[in-house]
C-alpha cells in the first residue's frame, strides 16, 4: 500500500505553475498559513528576550556542528552505556536496510510510527513496504496524509493543503483499507473527526510491538532522545511497543541538558505558536519494567557531512524543522509544499535539498531559485538561518558550477543545464555595465526607439508582459539630463 | 560635504524622472549633489541570479566611481542592500579563493558611505519634514530589502507624514512582499505574478490614488499588475512626492 513519491516531479516553476491554479489549494494555504503565522507573532512577541535567545541557538548549533565528531562519539557511548544499541547508516538506504533487518528480527509485520522528518526524507515507509512491513502513520496529518496516497506539503502540518471536507472524504473511503473504519454518520467537525482517528489509532497503539521513531533533540552528556509532540500518538508510541527504533539525523545532537532548554523554549513557539507543546517525551536507553525493552538508534548522515563541508551551506544543518520559515514564505504560500518536490518544502527545503541531495536533478537545480528573496524566513527564523544568503550561494552553484563535497570527496561540478542563454546574456550585461559610453548608447537607443516597443513582450519577456504592463521607456534616460541641464551649463 | 547620487541602472533608463525629484529635493534641502558619469549598475540582478563573478567589476566600478564623496545617496531599498550585505561578502569569498583583498577593500571603501534617500533623510540631515506638497491619498508599500535588510523603519512613513495635503492610507498585508524579487519575476512567472495580483487587489482596497515606494523596480512589478487588473491607482517613487511642492509641475499629478 504504498503511497506517490517524490521521484520524477517536475521542476519547481512548472509544478508552481499548476498549484497557483489551483483555488481550493491557495485557499487552504492562505487560511492556514496565516493563522500559525500570526499565532506565531503573538507567541514570540512575549518573550523580550526573544533575539537573545534565538542567537543562543544559532550559537549553539553552530559549536556544536564544529565539534560534530566529538558530540556523535558522546551520544553513542552514553546511549549504548544506558542499554540502547547505536547504528551508524552513511545514507537513506543503508539507514532502510538496518531499519528493515532490525523490524524483520523481531519478527513482526506492522509497526507503528511517531511523526518523523528523517524517515519522511529515505523514504522509510515504501521500503518497508518492499519487505512485507506495513508502516502505520500516527500523527494526525501524517495519517490523512497516508490514508490519501498523498504526500506531505509541510513539514509540521502534511496535510496542511486539505480542509475539513476532503478530511472527511479520506476518512469514509479509506480508513477500512487500514484497519477501523470511520464511525457512519462522520460530518467534517474537526471534534468528529479527530475521534475517528482516535479510535483508528487506539487499535493501533495497543496491537503495535515494534514502534518507529525520529527525535527533535539528542542529548549528548547523557544519551537522551527527545520528542515534542502535540497529539499523545508519540507518547503511545514510544512507550507501549516492545522494540522502538528511532532514525536521528547526525545534526540533532546538542550538548547538554542546559543547552536544551534554549531549543525547548525556540521551538513550540516557533513552531505550533506554544509557550510549551502538550507532549515531551524524553528516553535514555531502557529502563527494567518501564517502556520499550529493545532500543535502537540509527544515526543518519544521508549528505549531512558533506553539507558541513561549505562554509557558507552549513547554516542550514541548524534547523529544528520548527516550519516557521514556511508559514510566513509568500512563494510558498501560493505554490504549496508539493511544488518543492521533498520532504522539505519551503524555505528551508529550498536550501537543504540542493545540498542534501546535489543539484544533478533539474528539481533540485530549480530550488535556490524558487524565492523572491524577500528575507521573512531569515526574519523568524528560530536559529537565524540566513536562508536568502544560502539560496544566493546555491544559485552560484547551479549557474556556475564549482567545487563542493560528495560522498566525502572533492569534486568539481558543471554548471546546469539550460543556464547558458542566461550566461551569454549576463555576460553581455556585465561588459555593458562596466562601459557607460556602451550603456549611455544602448539607453538613447531604447528612448529613440521608444514609439516603437511592443506592449507584449516576446521571448523570455512573455514572462513579464503576461500578467504585467510593460514600463514605457523615457524619451531621455537621467544621465543624459544631467549633462545637458548641470554639466553644459556649467561649461 | 561631498555627496554623489547614485541612481542606479533602472531609475537611470526607465525612471528618470525619480532621480531628478532626488536632485530636487536634496537641492531644496540645501544639499550639493553630484552625479559621476562612471556609474552604472550595483550588480544586483547578476549577484542575486547566481553570477558572483560577473558582479565583481561592478563592485570595483562602484567604488572608484564614488571615491572622494563623503555620501552616496541611491533612491533605491534594494540597490543599498546590494552594497551593504553582499559587496562585503563578494569581497571576502574573493579573498578566500586566494585573489587577494582588492574586493574586500573596494567593499570597505564603499558601504559606510551608501545611504538610502530615506535614510540619507532622516538620519544624516535629521530632517522629517523636508517641504513637501502633496495633496493625495497615499498608501505606503515596504520593500522587502528596505524593510528586512536595511531596517528603514518607520523613516518613509515618518517623512511622508509630514507631507502636507498627502492622506496616508494603511496597506493591509503591508509587510508582505510584492512578488518581484528581480529573474524570479521572470523565473518563476506564476507565483511572481499571484504575489503581485494579491499585493495589487491590498493596494486597490485601501482607495488610496497612489502607491509608494523606497524602490522603483517593485513599483514597476506592482505598477504593471495595476495596470493589467485595471486599476487607476499610481505607482510613485517616494522621492518624487518628497521633492513636489505648491510650485513644481509633479504636483498635478
Amino acid at each position: 500500500m504504498s503511497g506517490r513519491t517524490y521521484l520524477g516531479l517536475p521542476a519547481f516553476p512548472e509544478a508552481a505553475a499548476q498549484s497557483t491554479r489551483n483555488a481550493t489549494l491557495r485557499g487552504n494555504l492562505r487560511r492556514a498559513t496565516h493563522t500559525i503565522r500570526d499565532k506565531r507573532a503573538r507567541a514570540v512577541a512575549e518573550l523580550d528576550d526573544w533575539q537573545r535567545l534565538r542567537a543562543a541557538g544559532a550559537a549553539i548549533k553552530t559549536r556544536t556542528l564544529r565539534h560534530l565528531d566529538h558530540y556523535l562519539g558522546q551520544a553513542e557511548a552514553a546511549v549504548t552505556a544506558a542499554g540502547g544499541q547505536v547504528h551508524w547508516a552513511a545514507d537513506g538506504a543503508e539507514a532502510n536496510r538496518i531499519v528493515t533487518e532490525l523490524v524483520r528480527a523481531t519478527g513482526e509485520t506492522e509497526v507503528v510510527k511517531v511523526k518523523s522528518m528523517a524517515t519522511q526524507e529515505i523514504g522509510l515507509n515504501d521500503a518497508l513496504a518492499g519487505a512485507g512491513i506495513t508502516a502505520c502513520e500516527t500523527d494526525l496529518a501524517e495519517l490523512i496524509v497516508q490514508l490519501g496516497d498523498d504526500l506531505p506539503s509541510h513539514i509540521l502540518v502534511p496535510a496542511i493543503h486539505r480542509n475539513r471536507s476532503e478530511i472527511r472524504d479520506i476518512f469514509r473511503e479509506r480508513m477500512a483499507d487500514w484497519g477501523r473504519p470511520a464511525p457512519d454518520g462522520l460530518t467534517d467537525r474537526p471534534a468528529e473527526l479527530a475521534e475517528a482517528a482516535r479510535l483508528h489509532l487506539r487499535e493501533k497503539f495497543l496491537r503495535a510491538k515494534v514502534a518507529v521513531s525520529g527525535a527533535n533533540f539528542v542529548v549528548a552528556e547523557s544519551g537522551t532522545l527527545v520528542v515534542v509532540e502535540s497529539e499523545g500518538n508519540g507518547r503511545m508510541c514510544l512507550t507501549l511497543p516492545e522494540t522502538l527504533i528511532s532514525v536521528v539525523g547526525i545534526e540533532k545532537v546538542v550538548p547538554t541538558w542546559q543547552d536544551l532548554e534554549v531549543f525547548l523554549q525556540l521551538l513550540p513557539r516557533s513552531s505550533t505558536a506554544e509557550r510549551m507543546n502538550p507532549y515531551t517525551s524524553m528516553w535514555t536507553g531502557t529502563t527494567d519494567g518501564d517502556g520499550p525493552r529493545n532500543f535502537h538508534l540509527v544515526l543518519l548522515d544521508n549528505g549531512r557531512t558533506d553539507t558541513l563541508a561549505d562554509t557558507v551551506g552549513r547554516q542550514a544543518l541548524r534547523c529544528i524543522r520548527c516550519s516557521a520559515c514556511l508559514n510566513v514564505c509568500p512563494v510558498y504560500e501560493r505554490a504549496g509544499g508539493h511544488a518543492y518536490g521533498s520532504a522539505y518544502p519551503g524555505p528551508i527545503g529550498a536550501i537543504l535539498m540542493p545540498q542534501l541531495r546535489g543539484t544533478d536533478s533539474e528539481l533540485d537545480a530549480s530550488l535556490p531559485f524558487a524565492s523572491s528573496l524577500c528575507g521573512a524566513c531569515y526574519e523568524v527564523c528560530p536559529v537565524a538561518i540566513d536562508i536568502p544568503e544560502v539560496l544566493v550561494h546555491l544559485r552560484e552553484r547551479v549557474v556556475e558550477g564549482g567545487e563542493v563535497v560528495r560522498g566525502g570527496t572533492k569534486v568539481t561540478i558543471r554548471p546546469a543545464k539550460g543556464h547558458a542563454a542566461e550566461r551569454a546574456a549576463m555576460r553581455a550585461a556585465r561588459w555593458t555595465l562596466d562601459h557607460p559610453g556602451a550603456l549611455r548608447t544602448a539607453q538613447r537607443l531604447a528612448s529613440r526607439t521608444r514609439r516603437l516597443h511592443p506592449r507584449r513582450l516576446p521571448g523570455p519577456g512573455r514572462a513579464w508582459s503576461d500578467t504585467r504592463a510593460v514600463p514605457e521607456v523615457p524619451a531621455e534616460p537621467f544621465r543624459d539630463w544631467w549633462r545637458r541641464t548641470r554639466e553644459e551649463s556649467t561649461k | 560635504m561631498r555627496v554623489a547620487l547614485f541612481v542606479t541602472c533602472v531609475n537611470d533608463t526607465l525612471f528618470p524622472r525619480t532621480g531628478r525629484a532626488v536632485v530636487t529635493l536634496l537641492e531644496r534641502l540645501g544639499v550639493e549633489v553630484d552625479f559621476p558619469q562612471a556609474q552604472t549598475c550595483c550588480g544586483q540582478p547578476q549577484f542575486n541570479t547566481g553570477y558572483r563573478h560577473e558582479t565583481e567589476p561592478l563592485v570595483r566600478r562602484y567604488a572608484t566611481a564614488f571615491d572622494g564623496y563623503d555620501f552616496v545617496v541611491t533612491p533605491s531599498g534594494s540597490c543599498a542592500a546590494m552594497v551593504r550585505d553582499n559587496y562585503p561578502r563578494i569581497g571576502a569569498k574573493a579573498a578566500a579563493e586566494g585573489r587577494g583583498a582588492e574586493l574586500a577593500e573596494a567593499a570597505a571603501r564603499a558601504v559606510p558611505k551608501t545611504y538610502e534617500l530615506t535614510e540619507f533623510l532622516v538620519d544624516v540631515l535629521e530632517v522629517v519634514d523636508v517641504g513637501a506638497y502633496y495633496p493625495h491619498t497615499v498608501t505606503y508599500h515596504p520593500t522587502c530589502h528596505g524593510l528586512r535588510l536595511l531596517g528603514l523603519g518607520d523613516r518613509p512613513r515618518r517623512l511622508l507624514e509630514h507631507v502636507r495635503g498627502l492622506e496616508l492610507r494603511e496597506l493591509p498585508g503591508a509587510e508582505e512582499c510584492c512578488g518581484f524579487g528581480g529573474t524570479f519575476a521572470l523565473k518563476n512567472a506564476a507565483v511572481s505574478a499571484a504575489m503581485g495580483a494579491d499585493k495589487a487587489r491590498s493596494i486597490t482596497a485601501t482607495g488610496a490614488d497612489a502607491v509608494c515606494t523606497v524602490d522603483n523596480s517593485c513599483l514597476m512589478h506592482i505598477g504593471g499588475t495595476l495596470t493589467r487588473l485595471g486599476s487607476t491607482v499610481r505607482p510613485v517613487h517616494i522621492a518624487e512626492i518628497l521633492a513636489s511642492t505648491e510650485r513644481t509641475r509633479e504636483v498635478a499629478r
